[in-house]
């Protein structure tokens, strides 16, 4: 069973007189606290007859207090003691920090976001200028070029990835294959299976499903990599000592991103067509081997270069974004996080535009 | 209309079987028994015992890694130690199988290094925060008004009311993290390191405002320091862990006759002394306590 404060009202001398007894606790207030707000022209609030008090009851005496300009009797020490403390802590602040009306917040927030991208984009032009400076100056004395961790973010990019890339592409090649043949058998079609994954594969899902697996992967990585190493002022330290973090973090991680994707997409177009291949032979009664022979016949060499072509800017892309944003970070880790998301999307943004811009200019000059 | 309504809230508390708790009254609120400690082969406490008075001060010291902070961990009940038990207000903590089966969590307030403010809420919405959770029959006004005071009380400007933690001072923040402790005025108070990190004036500002409060709403302090100016200025009691144990409690006085090696070293050691000379300087001066103090 719960207690609760209570109070009653009784005639005294220059007016009523409340008697509060009780707990007067965070615990036992809450019913009190409502009534006492309707109450007025109280002369006098006794509270000899409580059983506790915290800071709580001093405040909600203290308040009615004032508000009833009445004064309070029966105080023990203690209760003197809190409502001094209180009565010395008030506070009139709000709560949370003022908004703006929706009619101003919605152009403020749309204003912001549009002159953020223009300086966004200027940024990422200079961010692109100085590590094309650093790999200059990496030309020029070679002996500074850290192939050590050129080789490692190969590793890292490239190698490890080879698994999770397979079977994504493997997958899609089964499925571009087996829904493209449901339609093509429409028409009696359905040997231009072959030509369908052969060619989609090799010319725009290859190399675009693996540019963004690399921007969830490892333009993520390096942009926490980074953004971390800018908190714990790893890069702040690295430019005392004069080694250049352009040169150190980011031409080695650009490097192995523009290595490594032409790679990658041809590794996927590859593994796609074997996934095409296999469901084939089962769902189409085209033989694997027949598949796989008749790519060669299908699929023009220009495909694979429209690829190959696309596959290193790409990869570009995918680093710079990822560098760029970890070298933004400042100030908390929440911005880690932030600017990890922000990495990955624009990446994937910005290689779904160029993907769509290529596949225009491959067509008009005559690689159909 | 108003009573009406009173009578809901009371309905509704009363339908959710909380009951007024009762004021401990007995000695010792908190009592460690012979815990022990393991990480994996690390063994950090082994058989450790304290009792922490009511009403007082109790400053915990020990090295880094000695298991201070785990010891804090352990008696709120983030812990479990493998062997032993704690009761904490009379409570046991070790038998509860569960985190509900801890109904003390209303009586005491915790402040973590780094103040664990919540980052998405206000200064005063973190405040709100565990009186939502343990009182929802508050009215929104007087919950939002025990918000503001107790910022106030914890020694925060008013400006820093309706403020995010990342807009805030590290002094700040942990000055925050103690109006959330206080919020429940909770009897019982756990503050890990709180003039860590601060200016030696903020550290002073802070050990006022510690004495202030525990004095004004009758707290039992359980402080984990390295400061020894704290120690010297505001504790009633030191307890010392070392070698896995707590190998001493008492004042600072009695302390300094054990022969211990690491106690006489840390309280003889340089800054030991430069502490102590402080603190008897400033007792045997005017005692010019800062009339502007937290409040």
């Amino acid at each position: 069973m719960r207690e609760w404060a209570d109070f009653e009202l009784v005639e005294g001398e220059g007016g009523p007189v409340l008697r509060v007894s009780g707990p007067l606790t965070v615990a036992g207030i809450a019913p009190l606290d409502t009534r006492l707000r309707e109450l007025d022209d109280i002369a006098a609030i006794d509270i000899a007859g409580i059983t506790a008090i915290d800071t709580v009851g001093a405040w909600t005496v203290w308040r009615s207090a004032m508000r009833m300009d009445a004064e309070v009797r029966g105080a023990s020490d203690k209760a003197t003691r809190l409502i001094e403390a209180v009565k010395a802590a008030e506070n009139t602040a709000a709560i949370t920090p003022p908004r703006s009306r929706l009619l101003e917040r919605v152009p403020e927030a749309v204003g912001i976001k549009v002159s953020g991208m223009l300086v966004g984009m200027k940024d990422m032009v200079g961010f692109l200028g100085l590590t094309i400076a650093a790999f200059g100056a990496l030309v020029r004395h070679p002996r500074r070029f850290p192939m050590l961790a050129v080789i490692r973010q190969i590793e890292l990019v490239g190698v490890s990835s080879l698994g999770i890339i397979g079977l994504m592409s493997f997958l899609i090649g089964i499925v571009v294959a087996q829904q493209g043949a449901v339609q093509l058998q429409q028409f009696g079609a359905e040997i231009y299976t072959i030509n369908l994954t052969g060619r989609l594969t090799m010319r725009e899902l290859g190399v675009l499903m693996t540019a963004i697996m690399v921007a969830g992967r490892s333009g993520s990585a390096f942009a926490a990599q980074i953004g971390t190493m800018k908190l714990t002022e790893e890069v702040d330290a690295m430019r005392t000592i004069g080694v250049s973090p352009m040169e150190r973090l980011v031409v080695p991680r650009v490097l192995a991103a523009v290595l490594m994707m032409p790679l990658l997409g041809f590794y996927s177009a590859v593994i796609a067509i074997v996934g095409g291949a296999f469901i084939a032979n089962f769902a189409l009664d085209i033989p694997f081997w027949t598949f796989l022979s008749r790519i060669r016949e299908v699929v023009p060499m220009t495909d694979l270069y429209v690829g190959l072509v696309k596959a290193p800017v790409f990869g570009l892309i995918v680093a710079m974004s990822g560098c760029y944003q970890g070298m933004q970070v400042s100030g908390n880790a929440e911005e880690v996080g932030l600017r990890t998301t922000l990495a990955v999307v624009q990446a994937i943004f910005m290689v779904i535009v160029l993907d769509a811009f290529f596949a225009v200019f491959f067509t008009e000059i005559g690689w159909a | 209309m108003g009573s009406e309504r009173a009578e809901e809230l009371i309905e509704q508390a009363e339908s959710e079987a909380q009951s007024t708790p009762p004021e401990f009254t007995g000695e010792y609120p908190i009592v460690v028994e012979g815990i022990t400690n393991r990480f994996g082969e690390q063994v950090v406490h082994d058989n450790l015992s304290l009792k922490v008075k009511r009403g007082e001060i109790l400053g915990v010291v020990g090295g880094s890694g000695t298991g201070k902070s785990v010891l804090m961990r352990s008696i709120i009940g983030l812990q479990v130690p493998s062997e032993g038990s704690i009761e904490v207000l009379g409570q046991s903590i070790t038998d509860a199988e569960e985190d509900g089966d801890i109904d003390i969590r209303s009586r005491w307030g915790v402040l973590f290094q780094g103040g664990a403010l919540f980052s998405t809420l206000t200064v005063a919405e973190n405040v709100e925060v565990p009186l939502k959770q343990f009182y929802p029959e508050l009215s929104n006004e007087l919950r939002q008004e025990i918000a503001r005071y107790k910022v106030r009380l914890s020694g925060l400007p008013e400006e820093a009311t309706s403020k995010y933690p990342s807009e805030l001072s590290g002094g700040m923040k942990k000055r925050a993290g103690l109006a959330r402790a206080l919020a429940l005025d909770p009897e019982l108070l756990f503050l890990d390191e709180p003039t860590a990190g601060l200016d030696p004036i903020g550290a002073a500002a802070f050990d006022r405002l510690t004495r202030e409060l525990a004095e004004t709403l009758g707290l039992t302090v359980f402080l984990i320091t390295h400061d020894l100016d704290t120690l010297h200025a505001i504790c009633d009691r030191v307890a010392v862990l070392a070698d896995k144990k707590v190998i001493a409690v008492g004042t600072i006085p009695e302390l300094l006759a054990t022969d211990h090696p690491w106690i006489q070293e840390y309280f003889n050691g340089p800054r030991g002394r430069a502490a102590e000379a402080t603190h008897t300087r400033s007792m045997s001066g005017t005692m010019d306590k800062d009339s502007k103090g937290g409040a």
